[in-house]
């Protein structure tokens, strides 16, 4: 069984969010690393970007295929973790502290649209 | 899926937790513990494929050689027996059907190893070209099943495991042995760019064989790592770079079709486009950023779409973003700068050889 941490929101598309006042840092699940396989390249927005909720902004690249990463919330980027983005492995190892961008959220409201650990543990089974 | 067969290493492999997957109509390995892993094994020592999905005909008869030279791009008849000849069957208007080993077992019968998503396809056409041929063919493939051994220390585990001395048995040549009291069929062949063997038989006897090889340590491997290595030794795969729309010329392996013969099924056509000049070529491409290019991405030249990529990875024994891509021959020459679109964004990348890595095949 998969690991679904209790301080996290999720997506239904596989993302977490930890929440950190009004930033947001996102990365993808325990399920998602597991059914991905091998992570051997993230693609990530520059800094500055603007994102828009359920919205792709990159992808997540295993050795046989790439997943679209979809935004949970909407904001700019503030910062990409480089050290995930020079060892994509360690997503497989350690999926809930691999994030891979910290978004300044614009709308902390759209939280609310997220996905509570027990609603994310049925969908990710 | 009610009609998804299993091998007869079906059961082994829910045991060792692998990634089961529908492939071809069977229910296969994807991947053991992960795809770098495996594909390191076998790059570096010894790793093992249940590949008991592939298809095999046989063909029986006095025009044997005759027929299998009729419908097939490489030639049989002046082989040895013994000898393994890898070629394709085309259809007439020069496209790809499938491509497949043919195991010379006597002058009147040949084993084709065909591809396990075109079985029925292969056999219905085989069957349709057999008028005016005294040939019996029959679909074994439900009867034969089949593991690559595969890696440098292949030949050396055989020693180990069975006290069976390959060390003579040459590259694209095969013997029949008794392996566990049990008649199998093994050839020095794969599909990796290492040295190894593939052993044919029956289902009891390879499971146990199977079985011997995991306790002596050596790695399962999965279909996904089976692309890698087939992809960085440029090995061709069917539906990717070779097709019914694509023809072996324009895929770059002339060395296979013997042109000299007097005729097979798509010579003609493969004559004409000789002589108009072939359009496509099939080339080697590298990124220059890091970016990963995968089957179906377009090429471009400025705005000009001219080519896509056929296989892709970020390579796991060089490290870096590699492809095979088919492209207008007028941009296919070595050294020519291109641009693949991933996700809506240009990367640059040159055209290059495909020697990715140098082939550890016995000499």
């Amino acid at each position: 069984m998969s690991k679904v941490p209790m301080n996290l929101f999720y997506a239904r598309t596989h993302e977490w969010v930890k929440v950190e006042g009004n930033v947001a840092l996102v990365g993808i699940t325990d399920f998602a690393q597991h059914q991905l396989g091998s992570v051997v390249f993230v693609d990530l927005p520059e800094i500055g970007s603007v994102l828009k909720q359920n919205k792709e902004f990159g992808a997540v690249e295993s050795v046989k295929a790439a997943s679209d990463l979809m935004s949970p919330v909407s904001g700019k980027v503030i910062e990409q973790n480089d050290e995930v983005v020079g060892d994509p492995e360690q997503v497989n190892r350690d999926p809930y502290n691999s994030w891979f961008i910290k978004i300044e959220m614009s709308d902390p409201k759209e939280l609310d649209a997220l996905l509570k650990p027990n609603e994310y543990e049925e969908i990710s089974r | 899926m009610p009609d998804v067969k299993k091998t007869c290493l079906y059961d082994s492999h829910v045991r060792l937790n692998a990634r089961m997957e529908e492939f071809a109509g069977y229910w296969m390995p994807i991947v053991y513990t992960s795809i770098p892993e495996e594909h390191k094994a076998v790059r570096e020592k010894v790793g093992m494929f249940d590949v008991s999905h592939m298809g095999e005909i046989l063909v029986k008869g006095k025009d044997a050689l005759a027929f299998v030279d009729h419908v097939f791009t490489n030639e049989i008849t002046s082989k040895p027996v013994g000898k393994v000849v890898y070629g394709m069957f085309l259809y007439p208007n020069g496209t790809i059907v499938d491509d497949l080993l043919v195991y010379k077992k006597s002058d009147t019968e040949c084993l084709l190893v065909v591809n396990a998503s075109n079985i029925a396809k292969d056999y219905e056409w085989i069957i349709d070209a057999t008028e005016g041929f005294e040939v019996v063919i029959s679909n074994q493939s439900d009867d034969i099943s089949e593991i690559a051994l595969q890696g440098p220390l292949a030949e050396a585990s055989m020693r180990h495991i069975f006290d069976l001395d390959l060390s003579n048995l040459e590259f694209f040549t095969f013997t029949e042995g008794s392996l566990f009291g049990v008649k199998m069929l093994i050839s020095r062949t794969g599909y990796t760019g290492e040295d190894g063997f593939e052993i044919y038989g029956p289902a009891p006897a390879i499971a146990e064989i199977w079985e011997a090889f995991l306790s002596h340590g050596v790695i399962p491997c999965g279909l996904g790592a089976r692309d890698t290595l087939r992809f960085e030794a440029a090995l061709p795969l069917y539906g990717h770079e070779i097709s019914d729309t694509i023809t072996p010329l324009e895929a770059g392996f002339k060395l296979f079709v013997r042109m000299d013969k007097p005729d097979f099924i798509g010579k003609s056509q493969l004559e004409q486009d000789l002589a108009l000049g072939l359009s496509r070529k099939l080339v080697g491409f590298e990124l220059k950023t890091m970016a990963i290019p995968r089957q179906g991405y377009p090429l471009y030249l400025g705005n000009r779409e001219v080519g896509h990529i056929t296989t892709g990875y970020l390579s796991i024994t060089l490290g870096k973003p590699i492809a095979m891509a088919l492209v207008s021959t007028d941009v296919a020459k070595n050294g020519s700068e291109l641009e693949v679109l991933i996700r809506n964004k240009r990367i640059p990348g040159v055209v290059r050889d495909k020697k990715f890595l140098s082939k550890n095949y016995k000499k």
